[in-house]
């Protein structure tokens, strides 16, 4: 910065607001949902009983084996599950 | 320390400890840079909330998914930057199927916001070397937009003393900038940066 006046460092600091803290939070969970995800994954490819179930309701299956509705989760699952 | 990290790590090595898996160095990554990416979709590309919400998650989810990638880690802050921008352009197209091709989708003076956002970045930095009372108030009065009142109820303070505090701190985050006070104590726990 080449000029410091008070003003200047005022109007620069107001620039920067803090985010909402739900999406904050949301963002550093991504790696728990990651998680699920991998975990999801390999289950779904090891049990076919249980991708048939993803494939044909991804959330109650979901729910009955006691993972989180993370939408981010669920979004990811439901690009991968065709694939698999 | 903060949250059982050290809040002084460098982005290089906040980079490298979340490639091994440590989740509380993810926290503090996002943290570190959640008011950088908001600031980047709602100020320079002024997106609604709804899309910048948008942007905000997938900027990290694609950070997380990728970090690996990132040849540098020391250029984290570009690197979100950069994919902070892209994804802006990509809501904004989206949002405008009547754009003709070739037009320029960017709001005016989107490069010069970044540029200043940046800077802003910069006093951010500065102002973890200030003692937490100074960072706390400067950021309560400024970033939040909180009244003399609401932070003299939240502080303790008479709102008088709330003034000229900001005032004391403002002119010591100026001198932090203008190199006057390398030699000053680190703060104990910035919180934030």
């Amino acid at each position: 910065m080449s000029t410091h006046d008070e003003e200047r460092i005022a109007d620069l600091l107001r620039l920067l607001r803090p985010a909402p803290e739900a999406w904050v939070r949301a963002a550093q969970e991504i790696p728990l949902a990651s998680r699920g995800f991998d975990d999801v994954v390999e289950r779904a490819r090891a049990d076919d009983r249980f991708r048939r179930a993803l494939i044909a309701d991804l959330e109650a299956a979901l729910a009955a084996e006691g993972y989180e509705p993370d939408p981010r989760l669920i979004e990811a699952l439901r690009r991968q599950l065709p694939a698999e | 320390m903060m949250n059982g990290v050290d809040a002084e790590l460098t982005d290089a090595e906040l980079v490298a400890r979340c490639r091994n898996g440590n989740d509380e160095c993810w926290r503090q990554l996002v943290e570190r840079y959640s008011r950088y990416v908001y600031a980047i979709s709602v100020q320079a590309f002024r997106l609604p909330e709804s899309d910048a919400d948008d942007v905000f998650q997938e900027v990290f989810a694609r950070a997380y998914e990728h970090l690996d990638k990132l040849r540098d880690d020391a250029a984290l802050r570009p690197w979100l930057a950069q994919l902070t921008r892209r994804l802006c352009i990509d809501t904004l197209r989206s949002g405008s199927r009547e754009q003709p091709a070739g037009e320029d989708i960017e709001p005016e003076g989107v490069d010069d916001t970044i540029e200043q956002i940046d800077e802003a970045l910069a006093v951010h930095e500065a102002m973890r070397t200030l003692p937490d009372h100074c960072a706390e108030i400067l950021d309560r009065f400024f970033a939040r937009d909180e009244s003399y009142r609401t932070i003299g109820e939240a502080l303790e303070l008479p709102s008088g003393t709330v003034a000229s505090r900001i005032s004391r701190c403002l002119t010591r985050l100026r001198g932090e900038l203008e190199g006057e006070g390398r030699n000053a104590a680190p703060a104990q726990s910035g919180g934030w940066r």
